[in-house]
């Protein structure tokens, strides 16, 4: 279904450079990346294609296009370059590149990079190790039948002879074709001496000593600081007066802009300047700005709510995302039903490093220095807010003090270029934490309704789910989405999810687009998007459904895991199906005790993913243990036990740390965030009001990863969505209270409480 | 106008007193380990050592610390990798690694204090540094490693030396 949404690297996986000797301009373009872990020698280099060069020592440089965001991504991938080209991990260097065109798609989402990225890279290394074992046998004086790779080195028997040697005699073998390059022998996964294992990921120690630069410490000489005075609606308002009276007593002030956007990214936009971050800080605080408020300026939570219900109750509205025939039949027919509305409130990204900007022109090109997910989807709207071709406008690329799909949305980088464009200086843009919350493009609030059908034995016959929540791909990226059954296009990171791998009968999913959401706000794609919310529905609602009709929710679950029909699953991404997300519920219910006796208070509650898109699925499931006050509401998570099947994992100890973040992600969103949209704006902007998990929230956490050669798959976002619901499953099975709102507040405990 | 010592170095402010000691630190001094995360005291992103002491540099002004001795991130490791950046590496603690300066100066100063503390020390020491990324194990993990290879005994022989 989302097969046109995947980046399809194949077409730039085979740019092959000319010649082997002879420094490319991508290499000469990497010597001043933002980011390169790793020594860098300047020597002339082999690059066997465009994601990797070899220089005369024999340093391996890999070329990475993703952004390093806490996920140690640079290690990961270059990993399975040198995994294959059989290279020195000692003589690997790392290097984040800026953008370029030759790139190709530059995006850091989805739980894509290692899964995307596997397959070509893999075949890189693989041409590159060809290339060096047929060069490195000639000096050699043996065949290359007889030599092999090992370490940097290509060896016939005892001699050997290093790729920086085999390189700095030049002649390598660097035409390879398409046909050539698909059929290149990859290792078995017995062969493989650097994917998997135990080994330290190359970004961390700068982190660790203040020598990690992220986007905010970037800096040129003769840069203005300046902080937005943000318009009472994000869309919109208009800018009617300024009054600067008080703010030229500033010292260090320079001046406001009023932007003027073409791109319309930024409307109603005031910027303050300064010599100093302090003095532009000041002035947007003596500034005295009046708008002309947006049409959403009043919209509140319960309005967003309440057309979200009216979308849902019209069953004309929506893409069909699922429309298997006979839903309503199968209703009609049904021994008994349930129906039940989930939501959630919006959440914020609250990722750490404040937004902010650098930008400037220098040699007839636009520099824009910042942290960014998504470098092609803002090139356009940067070059059409310049007014000049995207050719002439780079991102570099920096260290992101959190991602989370933040930064999948570069629109903070569209104010700091116009401002330097009008300035002609560069200008530094750094946002307070108030600011970039007010301009956060936060998870939509939803409103979900599910309904199922059951037969004979509490067989479900059918199932019917509908879900409403503003679209961040509708409104940033409309040419990414797929359509429906009934031709209307969907989000599908706001709907993925709910096409689930159960068996359940005739099923039908339909995507409503929250219309006064797209409008009221940005709405933003945050860490496991759509799974993140719609999961919450499907599995609440699998739990209820086993309870109303009398069935283990384990057993009930596994009987409709059952791997037929089109939950049979097929290669190379998804062989095994649904059976392989069995397996992870049964491994999990075992680890945790499932059907054990617990104390009063204390409940058990299960739930299951396959992840973040069909086409891409990562079995997840998840045990959790509470205990739940019955005087005051409050949940206290014991434990979390996750059990998951990503397929071969390349960097272990980095996909543990993913599993952990991931977990405590889906902890906190469940239980500790929440924020409130009130009059067109959010309400909780700072810490204090909005409070996301701290070190004494973190229960015990017991994380299993199967052991697998399948293909790998993402791992950065699943296992947020297993938590939520298995938290109020766990609470239902402690107490008998249901919960269907995150996050799950004490009150709401307590009302469920009342009405068991 | 304050004077004070950062990292072993004699400076002096030449903006206002009252701006806030993280932005001197960063703009003026050019010493941007140490990050702006909330600006109200409660992420601990841009926490240094004043005298030895953790304190949250977004809220204090530069006035404060005229006279006295800080310590920022860049400056923790003066005579090597201090120990407990050594176990943040074994630990493989940061993941964006954007908190991580302030968690690593909240745990030398936890440990410099109270070179073997107890969970429930650690939690009430760091519950004050959010760590967006919820890398929350690895630090609680690093933290006592760190203690293990004695990273607070050290710090305390450092100061008496120095005093």
């Amino acid at each position: 279904m989302n097969r046109p949404l995947i980046p399809d690297p194949s077409r730039r996986r085979f740019l092959i450079a000319a010649g082997a000797a002879g420094a490319a301009f991508g290499f000469a373009a990497t010597a001043e990346a933002a980011i390169s872990l790793g020594p860098y020698s300047g020597a002339p280099a082999f690059e066997p294609s465009l994601w990797y060069a070899i220089d005369a020592q024999g340093i391996v440089t890999v070329n990475v296009v993703r952004a390093e965001m806490g996920q140690h991504v640079g290690t990961a991938l270059a990993r399975i370059v040198a995994d294959e080209l059989e290279a020195d991990w000692d003589k690997v260097r790392i290097v984040h590149v800026d953008t370029d065109p030759k790139w190709g798609l530059m995006v850091t989402g989805g739980s894509w990079s290692v899964w995307q990225s596997y397959p070509f890279l893999s075949q890189a290394g693989a041409a590159g190790r060809i290339a060096l074992i047929e060069a490195g046998a000639k000096m050699l004086g043996a065949p290359a039948s007889s030599c092999i790779a090992r370490k940097g080195k290509v060896f016939a028997g005892k001699r050997s002879v290093s790729f920086g040697d085999i390189v700095a005699k030049g002649g390598l073998r660097s035409g390879f074709t398409d046909k050539e390059l698909a059929a290149l022998p990859i290792k078995p996964a017995s062969e493989r001496r650097l994917i998997g294992g135990e080994f330290q990921a190359r970004d961390i120690p700068a982190k660790t000593d203040g020598s990690a630069v992220f986007g905010i410490d970037a800096r040129i000489a003769g840069m203005v600081y300046a902080r937005p005075v943000l318009p009472p609606t994000r869309n919109e308002s208009k800018v009617t007066s300024v009054d600067e009276s008080a703010a030229k007593a500033i010292p260090g002030y320079r001046g406001h802009l009023v932007l003027d956007d073409p791109s319309g990214t930024v409307p109603g936009w005031v910027l303050a300047l300064g010599d100093s971050f302090i003095a532009a800080d000041r002035a947007v605080r003596a500034l005295k700005v009046s708008w002309e408020n947006g049409p959403t300026a009043k919209v509140s939570d319960a309005d967003l709510e309440a057309r979200a219900r009216a979308l849902i109750a019209d069953e004309s509205a929506g893409s069909l995302v699922v429309a298997d025939p006979d839903v309503e039949a199968a209703f009609a027919a049904a021994k008994s039903k349930l129906e039940a509305e989930y939501a959630t409130d919006a959440a914020l990204h609250f990722q750490m490093e404040p937004l902010n900007a650098l930008a400037f022109e220098r040699n007839g090109v636009f520099e824009i220095h910042t942290g960014n997910q998504w470098q092609s989807l803002i090139l356009p709207t940067l070059a059409k807010a310049l007014g000049r071709p995207e050719a002439s406008i780079v991102l570099k690329t920096y260290l992101l003090g959190g991602g989370f799909g933040r930064r999948l949305n570069g629109d903070y980088a569209v104010p700091a270029a116009l401002a330097a464009k009008a300035l002609g200086k560069p200008v530094k843009l750094v946002f307070t934490r108030e600011d970039d919350t007010l301009f956060d493009s936060f998870r939509s609030p939803s409103v979900q309704r599910v309904r199922m059908a059951f037969g004979e034995g509490g067989r479900v016959t059918a199932m019917d789910h509908a879900a409403a929540a503003g679209w961040p791909t509708e409104v940033m990226a409309p040419f990414f989405m797929p359509k429906g059954a009934n031709d209307r296009p969907f989000d599908p990171f706001a709907i993925n999810g709910a096409n689930h791998w159960y068996s359940v009968g005739a099923h039908r999913v339909r995507a409503l687009s929250n219309d006064l959401a797209n409008r009221a706000f940005r709405p933003g794609w945050l860490r496991s998007v759509g799974p993140g919310w719609t999961n919450w529905a499907v599995e609440s609602a699998m739990d209820e459904a086993a309870h109303a009709t009398g069935q283990d929710p384990l057993a009930f679950r596994l009987k409709m895991l059952d791997g037929v029909g089109r939950n049979a699953g097929s290669a190379p991404n998804a062989v095994g199906g649904a059976k392989r997300q069995a397996a992870v519920l049964s491994r999990v219910a075992k680890a945790a005790g499932w059907g054990g006796k617990l104390p009063a208070g204390v409940g058990l509650g299960l739930a299951t993913t396959f992840g973040q898109e069909r086409d891409m699925p990562t079995w997840t499931a998840c045990a959790a243990r509470v205990r739940v006050d019955g005087k005051t509401g409050e949940v206290k998570v014991e434990k979390l036990h996750l059990v998951v099947d990503a397929g071969a994992i390349i960097h272990p100890d980095g996909a543990l740390a993913q599993m952990e973040g991931a977990a405590l992600w889906g902890l906190s969103l469940a239980l500790h965030e929440g924020a409130t949209f009130k009059d067109g704006q959010i309400q909780e902007t700072n810490l204090g009001a909005y409070t996301p998990l701290r070190m004494s929230d973190v229960p015990d956490l017991a994380i299993e990863f199967v052991d697998s050669d399948h293909a790998p798959v993402g791992l950065g976002e699943p296992a947020t969505t297993v938590v939520a619901p298995a938290l109020g499953n766990a609470i239902f099975n402690a107490v008998g209270a249901r919960v269907r709102r995150l996050p799950i507040r004490p009150q709401a405990v307590l009302e469920a409480l009342k009405t068991r | 106008m304050a004077r004070f010592e950062v990292n072993g170095r004699s400076v002096q402010n030449q903006g206002p007193d009252d701006a806030p000691l993280l932005w001197v630190l960063r703009d003026e001094l050019g010493l941007s380990g140490t990050k702006f995360g909330c600006g109200v005291g409660q992420c601990g992103a841009c926490t240094v050592h004043v005298d030895g002491q953790a304190i949250r540099s977004c809220l204090t002004p530069v006035s404060a610390v005229d006279g006295m001795k800080v310590t920022t991130i860049e400056g923790l490791g003066a005579g090597g990798v201090h120990p407990v950046q050594a176990a943040w590496v074994e630990a493989q603690a940061p993941q964006c690694g954007y908190c991580q300066s302030g968690q690593i100066m909240q745990a030398a100063a936890l440990l410099a204090a109270n070179p073997s503390p107890s969970d429930a020390e650690i939690e009430a020491a760091m519950d004050g540094n959010l760590c967006r990324c919820m890398a929350y194990v690895r630090i609680r993990k690093a933290v006592k490693l760190a203690a293990r290879k004695g990273a607070g005994r050290s710090a305390a022989r450092k100061t008496e030396v120095r005093s």
